[in-house]
Formats: C-alpha cells, structure tokens, sequence
C-alpha cells in the first residue's frame, strides 16, 4: 500500500448526461501524485480540469476508471466515508471563495472543525490560529462582504487548512484577484508546500501562477497532453 | 452523537440568526396561521357554550308538546291536533307541575296614534312561572282573567317603548290589537336581548281563551304548544310517556298510527344546539386552517426564493465534511425550531386576539387545549414539509453538483 502513490488514477472517464447528448468530460486520464508535490493543472476551457479535481477531491464520481486516495480505494467507500476524508485529508480553495455570506470569517473557518466532531474553546482557538498564519486574525468578527477578494480568498485557504490536511485542491484561486493579491495568495501556497510538505494541486489560466509549480500539467480535451517537471530552483522563487 | 446534536443545532440557531428577515417571514405564516386557529375555534367554542348555558337557563324540566309528527315540519296553524283541553286533561296528570297552553300569532297593535306589529301570546297564567316572566308594573293575568276571557295585556318592554311615551305608566290604558280593544294590566321586566334570537320583549301576553275566542278565531280551541313543567327532573321520562299515551287515547289514534303531535325537552334541544354551533366551529376550524396552509405556502416560497443560496451552502458544507444526514438534520432542526416558535408566538397573539374580541365583540369565546394542539401540530407539519423540502433535495445532489447549482 505503502508503494502507492498519495493520488493515483488509472483511466478515468466522466460523462454527464446532458439532456440526451452525452459530455465526455474525461476521456480516460491517468495520473500519479506523490505525497509534497505542488501542481499546476492547466489547459483551455472546457478541457476537463475542473472535473478531474472533482473527482480527485471525492466531491464527484467517475464514471469509469479506478481513483486511489492514500491507498484506498476510494470506490469502496460509502458517502459518509467519503464525506470524512473531504473533512480530514483534503481542502478546496475556490474561484468564487463560497464563503457562507452571511457569517464572520471566524465562523466559515470554524465549519469544518465541527463536522470533525470539535466543539468550545479548541474550535476557537485553532480557527483563530489558521486566520493569524494569513495575517487576517484581526477580521475574524468581519462578514465576507465586509473583506476584499485578496482577504475573502485567505480567509477560505484558512478554511482549506484548519484541519492539517493531505491535499490542498484549489480551482483557478487568483480567478478573481489582481496580480498583487494573486502573487500573495500563491506565495502562502507555496509556503505550506515548502514548510509543511502540504501536497497542492492548482488550477490556472495563467503561466505566472504555474511558474510556482514544479510540476505543469496540460489537458486537453479530457486527457492530459503534456507533464512537465522543471528544475527544483522553483521552490525557492520569492516575490 | 449528543455532541454532533449539539452542533448542528447550533448551525440551525446560527442561520436563524443570520438571516432575521428570512426566518421572521417563514415565521410570519406559521404565527398568523396558529393564531388564526385559535382565534376562530376559540369563537366557536365560546359561541356554544352561550348557546347551551342559555338553553340551560329555560328550564331543563321542560316538555314541550307541539302538534304534528315528530320530524314533520309544521307552520303554525296548519296542524290543529292539540287543544285546550288536551291541556288541561295533562295539568291532571301526577309530576306534572304547570302546564301552558299557548296560540301565537302576529297583531297590528295601536294606542293613541302609535302602531306596531308584534306578536300576540295567547296563554294561561302558568306561563308566568314556567317562562320566568317578572312584572315591573301592574300584574300578570290571573286564572279568572283566562276563565272569564277577559280582553286584558300584559305587555313586553319593546312593546312598551313603541306603544307609549318614555315614563308614562301603561297601566290601566286602552290598546287595540287588530282593532280590539284591551285593557293593559302589566308591564313585564325586560328579559335581555338576546343575541342572535328574536326579541322576547316583543310580546304581548293575552288569556289563551280571549286569544281564540275574540282575536285569532280558533272554534276548534286549537293551541299551537303546550309546556309542561314536570315536577321533578328524574321524571322526565314517566311523565313524557304518560303524556304521550293520554293524548293518544284522547285522539283515538289506534295502535298503527303514528302520534299526531311531538312532544320536545330540552336535552333535544341542547344536542341540536351543540351540533349546530360544532359545525360552526369547524366551519371556523377549516377557514383557519386554510390561512395555516397559506402561511405554508409562504413558507416554501421563501425556502425555494433562498433554495439557490442554500444549496451553495449545502455543497459547501458537504465539501468541508458534512455528510447527508449532517446536512438534513441541521434543516430539519431548523425547519421545526421555526415552527415551535411561530406556534408560541401565533398562541399569544392566538389567545391575546381571543380576549380582545370577547371585550369589544361581547361575545364570550373559549380557548380549548384541542385547538392548540391542533394548530401546532399542524404548523409543524407544515413548517417541517415546507421547510425541509428544499434542503432533501439538495442533500440528495453531490458536492460538485450542490456547489455548481444557480
Ligand atoms: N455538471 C455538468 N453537467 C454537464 N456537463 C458538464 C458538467 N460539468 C462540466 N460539464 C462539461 O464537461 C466539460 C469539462 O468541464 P470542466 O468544468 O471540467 O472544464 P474546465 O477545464 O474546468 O473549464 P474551465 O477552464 O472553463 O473551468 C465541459 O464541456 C463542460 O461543459
Ligand atoms: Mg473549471
């Protein structure tokens, strides 16, 4: 078990029944991830990124193909199985943030430690330390409306974090920030992977953004076309 | 367990709390609909227990004899099987304590230059007692008055005020009834109005014999009812039965005959009443029900208006770690702590509006735990399909789907 990769998928295929025409999302990808990589996954529109972080993340199933997970298999394990390892072993950090809108920043980076089964004052207290390790302790009592998109996406990477996981998955994150925020969000990215071996997987559009990645996937029309490793100096790039 | 309870009922107070607008206006239905029920039961009741406390007060050692089969519907002066002397045969009976024969009918009645129609009573001295009938001035006619079909009145209070000026003492004047002259020798206490029935001040008490003879025409001393006032309640039944064999062996009716006349006492009436007023509460019952399941209505269209914002945060929730049965406890604990607190709400103002309309409508209303109980039992089930509804359906979509949903 041990042998395997943290992700490994073998043929995946995904087709969504669209109103009779059937979307072949993903034509049969295979992929393996070891534990402290940090990949960029990129491509045109439509390509099926975002469906395979889906199903990478066990948000969504395939519909062919096998997807191990930390040795497991994970079509062998039932919806509340899965629902435990999304708590546990992964985080998401989205284009949009999908921040409950009318709760503090405190309270959405709380969630998760309660589906963990957490509650009182350690609830508090790790939140508040996920929010001060992106400098943002300070607007813990602050809505989502009351942020800036550059502290709305920190505050949901604090959310991504709070329970230490494997995998960070996070689709197109600078989506919607400029290039300042885009590069401070990248480079809290790239700390957890330096510091702390946190296994990260980015979606992107834009090549500075995977410039942080040492790994450059492309997809194209449900298959990945290219893999590229590029030399470890990455790492150590600073902004 | 206990913990994840705790939590996601937490979430639960926590989205209530988030969002007060959303959760006042599901509450809003759930209040005016409670209060709807309780408020209109509660009026339906309290009309009942009026009806029957006054059907109480005529007297429950009653009997009634009317002309006519039992079930028959008889206009008065149609069925001429009961007369006067059906009357008296009954006074001679033993339990019997008065008797009162009675012909109505309606008069012009004049005094001076002032007229009014009203009814006349035709009757014995009995009636005095068996209707509770007091005078304020003069007296009531006596049994030699009836004997001697004396043409004399006794007049209710509405007749009173229409016949005469305010203050003048109606004794000893002369009124014409249908152009016969009467001399007026009482004036009776009013009686109440009564809300609803006619007014029984707008009488005027005559002998039974003078009202035959003189005004209404009646040779063959036809009466339109007989009240019986039995002496003693546990009798009732002995003397009904009496009364009904005696007055058929005075009709000659041979065995295969029905009766031809009824005879009524008050515990048919109560249950008449009390079917009638319960209709009338149900019929309240169902028009407030209606404004229960309006006010779930109102609640699903604002669970489906925030369905999209929802079902983000279900995807969410899910994608952090809540399972399915996480996600559809938290609404199910939501959707019910809406409805309990409508329901307390909608009681107060269920029970507050009750006492409200029993002071200015002078109606006395009833609150019954039944009417409670019905209408939080409904809200909750209302509030739970209706609230809940939404939130099944998108535990059901996975994560992706939940997240992606517009
Ligand atoms: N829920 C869905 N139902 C039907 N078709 C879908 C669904 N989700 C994605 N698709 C289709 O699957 C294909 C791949 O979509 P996907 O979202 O994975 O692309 P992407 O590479 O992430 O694109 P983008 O860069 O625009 O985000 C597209 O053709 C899309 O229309
Ligand atoms: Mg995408």
């Amino acid at each position: 078990m041990s042998t395997l990769p943290l992700i490994s998928c073998r043929g995946l295929k995904k087709i969504y029944p669209l109103s009779g025409v059937e979307v072949h999302a993903l034509r049969g990808v295979d992929l393996d991830i070891e534990r402290g990589e940090m990949v960029a996954i990129m491509g045109p529109s439509g390509s099926g990124k975002s469906t395979l972080m889906n199903i990478i993340g066990c948000m969504d199933l395939q519909t062919q193909g096998s997807y191990y997970f930390d040795g497991v298999n994970t079509s062998d394990l039932d919806a509340r199985e899965l629902a435990a390892l999304r708590n546990k072993k992964l985080g998401f950090v989205f284009q949009r943030y999908n921040l409950l809108p009318r709760a503090s920043a405190l309270y959405n980076v709380e969630i998760p430690l309660f589906y963990s089964g957490m509650y009182g004052e350690e609830v508090k207290n790790r939140a508040l330390a996920a929010l001060s390790r992106f400098g943002i302790d300070e607007l813990a009592d602050n809505l989502p409306n009351q942020l800036s998109g550059g502290q709305q996406q920190r505050v949901a990477i604090a959310r991504a974090v709070v329970n230490d996981p494997l995998v960070v998955l996070a689709d197109e994150p600078t989506g919607a920030l400029d290039t300042t925020n885009s590069l401070e969000v990248m480079n809290i990215l790239q700390k957890m992977h330096i510091e702390q071996g946190v296994t990260i997987i980015i979606i992107t559009h834009e090549p500075e953004i995977a410039g942080f990645c040492p790994r450059k996937l492309i997809m194209r029309d449900g298959k990945i076309i290219s893999n590229e490793i590029s030399s470890s100096d990455v790492r150590s790039k600073e902004v | 367990m206990s913990v994840r309870f705790r939590v996601l009922s937490s979430f639960s107070i926590d989205a209530l709390k988030a969002n007060k607008m959303r959760s006042f206006l599901t509450m809003l239905g759930v209040i005016i609909g409670v209060a709807a029920v309780i408020l209109m039961m509660s009026i339906g009741q309290g009309a009942q227990q009026q009806v029957l406390s006054r059907i109480n007060s005529l007297g429950s050692n009653l009997l009634t004899v009317m002309p006519g089969a039992a079930g028959q519907f008889v206009r008065s002066g149609n069925v001429n099987t009961l007369t006067l002397k059906d009357a008296q045969a009954i006074a001679k009976l033993t339990g019997v304590a008065r008797v009162a024969p009675t012909v109505r009918g309606n008069t012009l009645a004049t005094c001076g230059n002032k007229t009014w129609t009203t009814e006349i009573s035709g009757t014995t001295q009995e009636i005095a007692d068996i209707s509770s009938l007091e005078v304020e001035l003069g007296r009531f006619f006596s049994e030699t008055d009836v004997a001697g079909i004396s043409s004399v009145a006794v007049i209710g209070q509405t007749v009173y005020e229409n016949l005469f000026d305010a203050g003048v003492d109606p004794v000893g004047s002369e009124i014409r009834l249908s152009g016969i002259s009467f001399k007026v020798i009482g004036l009776l206490k009013s009686l109440g109005a009564s809300s609803g029935g006619p007014d029984r001040d707008d009488t005027i008490y005559i002998p039974v014999t003078t009202a035959q003879i003189r005004l209404l025409g009646k040779t063959d001393q036809s009466v339109n009812q007989i009240q019986v006032q039995v002496q003693d309640l546990n009798q009732m039944g002995t003397v009904q039965d009496e009364i009904t064999s005696l007055l058929r062996k005075r009709h000659r009716l041979s065995d295969q005959a029905d009766d031809d006349f009824n005879i009524r006492n008050i515990t048919q009436l109560q249950t008449a009443a009390q079917n009638v007023t319960g209709i009338l509460t149900l019929f309240l019952a169902g028009v407030a029900m209606i404004s229960l399941i309006v006010g779930g209505i109102g609640i699903m269209n604002i669970m489906l208006v925030s369905v999209t914002e929802r079902t983000r945060e279900i995807g969410l929730r899910m994608a952090v770690g809540a399972n399915k049965q996480d996600i559809l406890n938290q609404f199910l604990y939501e959707a019910i702590l809406l409805s309990l607190t409508g329901s307390f709400f909608g009681i107060v103002f269920g029970i507050a509006g009750s006492k409200i309309f029993s002071h200015f409508a002078k109606w006395s209303t009833a609150i019954s735990i039944q009417a409670v109980v019905l209408s939080v039992a409904f809200a909750l089930i209302v509030g739970v399909f209706f609230g809940y509804y939404p939130a099944r359906r998108a535990s059901r979509l996975n994560p992706a789907e939940a997240l992606s949903f517009e």
